[in-house]
């Protein structure tokens, strides 16, 4: 396996480098005049004249590329103009903030959508299936801002039970010293259980928000993965044998059925990045889609360079996790790759 | 791993996952501080840059700056008939300085002696000196926001003694004071940022982006770029009384209904930029405080590219304007929240002030006329441009306006450009129609005529117009006040506004409102030109 994931990680390299091309390309293709924006509403010609230079945006395209390229090999991902900070600092700071909420986002839709999807399977047409095709079917059709919103209207400004929508924390708690820059964990750590509550609290309509989306292709995955398992013969074997439904069901069937549901995860997680934008948007949760978008509509170069170049690490890594998961779980996949 | 270990501990772990999401409740609701002392604002962005010199500071930067800064001078406030104080142009305060002297060719300001920076240094002419030299020399807005006031070389600021400090005019320029009271000119620690400066970056323009380095009521002790900024008083602050408010937390939250629900729910103190409709609805409510105050010396208005046919002929010009379906535009997309600038009576003179009225109204028999006249009975096409960025405004505004240009025969298309993208779009000047506001900081006649109309061919002149006759007015009517020859002012002032209504090649709307929402028990609001908040002033019941 050792192998295996070296030679995985030598062709990332690769596509690694066709990304940084590419996004390099396409945002100076880009409508957007990165001086004009930031020269202000009252900036004349030359005060814009002046801030391109200053900025090393009069320089011709390639040679910019070649700056862009030494900076990179010194781990220097550019100074974002909307922030005024480092890339490399902010998207740091901010990476883990998206995954916390993108991770219990989709442990909650796990721990939702795969004994939902297993009972569809096991009662075909019930009532549990009829219900599972309902909330899928919703969880898919509603878009995440709007799931958001129409949670933040519920339970912060009808109800009053969900904290005020303003990022990770109320603003009288005080951030948790950081070690892994995970609030829940590096409040645990320091033992200070009123700012775990606080980011708790916080994070629960966001998570839910994600959850939401992220149902539906779990547990209809689950659910089809469980009926073709269950009607296979080694199934009806083991019932024969005399084994409890309880241990046919999850024993032999669901681990057979892990199989596309791992891959299917690995689709959802790449999703919920994707979602995680819109979620940060409606929560003014300052993880790094929020970053992204906001410097887009700047025209601000270097952040939506560093944040797509962070993305396609985070695919590269995510994609050979699964395979590696898959490995584990089916031996079979281990001689395929 | 192996498969089956594998496969056994995926329960546990999953169980445990859970485990730790249903996490019992062990906490108290007890707040670390008190929320009296605090005030929160929300909105939509922050500031990129805490120095209002620095290289593309936007405009939430302003603020701070505003209030972590003191400048020589600054405003009076006087007080509008709704009960809201208003910076008051032509009434000085000093600020930093404990008086100011004006002379022929300079003025002189003697600083106050007990002033002393955050960190407890005290204030110098040699850092006002340093300051105004960097504002003058960094390039970019901040030297050209001090051009506008013929304040252009080091030489001119002087240092007379430790507490004594001259401005040498270069021209009688009657901006030249109010400049000093403008944003940019702050007073900077300079023996901190001295040190501080490499020789890369002469001015510390690195360590002033991060730090505010100033001696204003406020410093910032915590800033999150795009989540948070967090202010604390300095309560050494000498240049006015000892602001109420202890702290100022101002949290990013780019969903506008968020912030109005944070208002409502009573969680924010104030927040600024909603959506009109937004605004008029919390009016209706009564809930909370809302202030809408006129943008000073800004306008929205229409633009025609007068270079291009067909807007190069005066009459299409003038169909335009009869076609503009003014009180739909107040009513609909506005929700009256912005103060007409069409319709006034035909009989009313030209005042010396601006903005004021056009005599236009909606007309469409009149404008169809206009359009036949100057031969295009059958009308043409064009397409009407307008910035995205504030689409909420702009683009109900544009179709509205595009519907009665149809029924003229003028068939219009939407051309949406991105805020990033517009200020590219109105340099190059080609657009041939467009929307588009512009407010300066300075609020004087001739100030947004000489940006706007003048043959300089500004940026914001952007319809390109060049008129021999404007100019001569504009030339005048800045002579004749940095003369103090009131009359010809005057005069001159009636002239260039007669002329760009009958020219009109740009078509008045409305002056944008300033709308602040806050909680019932914050008061203290003051308008400033800059439009953004001064927090020395606020104070929470």
């Amino acid at each position: 396996m050792g192998a295996m994931i070296l030679r995985r990680l030598a062709v990332a390299v690769f596509s690694l480098i066709g990304v940084v091309v590419i996004t390099f390309a396409l945002t100076r293709v880009l409508p957007g005049d990165t001086a004009a924006y930031f020269a202000g509403p009252a900036a004349s010609r030359e005060a814009i004249e002046q801030l391109r230079h200053s900025l090393g945006l009069d320089k011709p395209a390639a040679e910019q590329f070649a700056d862009y390229v030494a900076a990179l090999a010194r781990g220097d991902l550019g100074n974002s103009l909307t922030t005024g900070q480092p890339v490399l600092s902010d998207l740091l700071s901010r990476l883990p903030a998206s995954a916390e909420l993108t991770l219990l986002g989709l442990l909650v839709s796990l721990a939702i959508a795969i004994p939902f999807g297993i009972l569809a399977a096991v009662k075909p047409g019930s009532f549990v299936d009829h219900a599972c095709r309902l909330v899928t079917t919703a969880g898919v059709s509603l878009p995440v801002f709007f799931t958001g919103l129409l949670l933040v209207y519920v339970f912060y400004f009808i109800l009053g039970w969900a904290p005020a929508p303003l990022g990770r924390l109320d603003v009288f708690l005080s951030a948790p010293p950081t070690v892994t820059g995970f609030f829940l964990i590096d409040s645990a750590l320091a033992g200070d259980w009123e700012t775990f509550r606080g980011a708790l609290s916080q994070l629960v309509l966001p998570v839910l928000t994600l959850a939401i989306f992220a149902l539906a292709p779990i547990a209809r995955m689950t659910r089809a993965a469980m009926l073709a398992v269950l009607t296979s013969d080694f199934v009806r074997t083991a019932r024969a044998s005399g084994l409890t439904p309880w241990s046919v069901l999850i024993t032999y069937a669901f681990r057979n059925a892990l199989l596309p549901v791992v891959t299917t995860l690995g689709m959802v997680f790449s999703f919920l990045l994707g979602a995680n934008v819109l979620v940060e948007k409606v929560f003014a949760w300052p993880g790094i889609g929020s970053y992204a978008i906001e410097a887009l509509i700047a025209s601000d170069f270097a952040p939506v360079q560093g944040f797509v170049l962070a993305m396609a690490v985070m695919y590269v890594l995510l994609n050979l996790l699964i395979d590696v998961l898959q490995g584990l779980i089916d031996p079979r996949a281990r001689t395929a790759t | 791993m192996q498969r089956r270990d594998f496969l056994t501990t995926l329960p546990a772990g999953l169980a445990a996952a859970g485990a730790g999401l249903a996490m019992p409740a062990i906490w108290s609701p007890a707040r670390a501080q008190s929320r009296q002392e605090t005030l929160l604002i929300v909105s939509e962005s922050g500031p990129n840059n805490l120095d209002v010199m620095g290289v593309g500071t936007t405009v939430p930067g302003y603020e701070v700056s505003w209030n972590c800064y003191d400048r020589l001078i600054s405003h009076e406030m006087k007080t509008l008939p709704d009960g809201t104080p208003y910076y008051d142009r032509d009434r000085f305060r000093p600020e930093l300085a404990e008086d100011m002297s004006v002379g022929d060719m300079s003025v002189t300001f003697r600083l106050r002696r007990d002033a002393t920076f955050h960190d407890g240094a005290p204030v110098t002419a040699r850092d006002v000196k340093w300051s105004f030299d960097r504002a003058v020399t960094v390039g970019g807005f901040p030297t050209f926001q001090m051009k506008a006031g013929s304040l252009e070389k080091p030489e001119q600021f002087v240092v007379v003694d430790d507490h004594t400090f001259r401005v040498d005019f270069i021209r009688k320029d009657r901006l030249t004071i109010p400049d000093l009271a403008v944003v940019v000119p702050c007073v900077m620690n300079s023996e901190l940022l001295k040190k501080r400066a490499t020789p890369a970056d002469p001015w510390a323009l690195d360590y002033a982006k991060q730090n505010t380095a100033g001696g204003g009521a406020y410093r910032v002790t915590r800033w999150t770029p795009g989540s948070e900024v967090v202010f604390e008083r300095f309560d050494n602050w000498k240049s006015g009384p000892l602001p109420k408010v202890r702290r100022v937390i101002w949290r990013m939250v780019p969903s506008s209904g968020n912030r109005r629900a944070l208002l409502e729910r009573g969680d924010a103190d104030i927040s600024y930029d909603l959506p009109n409709k937004d605004f008029s609805e919390m009016r209706g409510a009564g809930k909370l405080t809302i202030t809408s105050v006129p943008y000073s010396n800004g306008l929205q208005y229409l633009g025609m590219n007068v270079k291009k046919a067909p807007f190069d002929n005066l009459k299409v010009r003038q169909a335009v304007a009869y076609a503009v379906p003014y009180q739909k535009i107040m009513d609909a997309v506005l929700y009256g929240l912005g103060k007409p600038m069409f319709g006034a009576p035909a009989d009313a003179p030209t005042t010396v002030s601006w903005p004021q009225p056009t005599k236009y109204v909606t007309d469409l028999a009149r404008a169809k006329q206009l359009l036949t006249e100057a031969g295009y009975p059958d009308g043409f096409e064009v397409p009407m441009s307008f910035d995205l960025g504030f689409s909420q405004v702009n683009e109900p505004l544009c179709t509205l306006v595009q519907e009665n240009l149809a029924q003229i025969g003028i068939r219009t298309t939407l051309n949406k450009i991105p805020g990033a993208n517009w200020r590219t779009e109105l340099n190059k000047k080609e657009m041939p129609l467009f929307t588009n506001v512009f407010s300066g900081w300075l609020d004087y006649p001739e100030y947004f005529f000489f940006w706007c109309y003048h043959g300089q061919n500004s940026v914001f002149n952007t319809m390109s117009y060049q008129s021999p006759g404007m100019d001569r007015l504009i030339d005048g009517a800045r002579a004749a006040a940095a003369a103090g020859d009131t009359e010809s002012y005057d005069r001159d002032v009636r002239g260039f506004v007669d002329l760009a209504f009958s020219d009109i090649p740009r078509i008045p709307l409305y002056q944008p409102y300033s709308n602040v929402a806050m909680q019932k028990n914050i008061s203290g609001y003051q308008y400033w030109f800059h439009r953004r908040l001064d927090y020395r002033a606020f104070s929470k019941a």
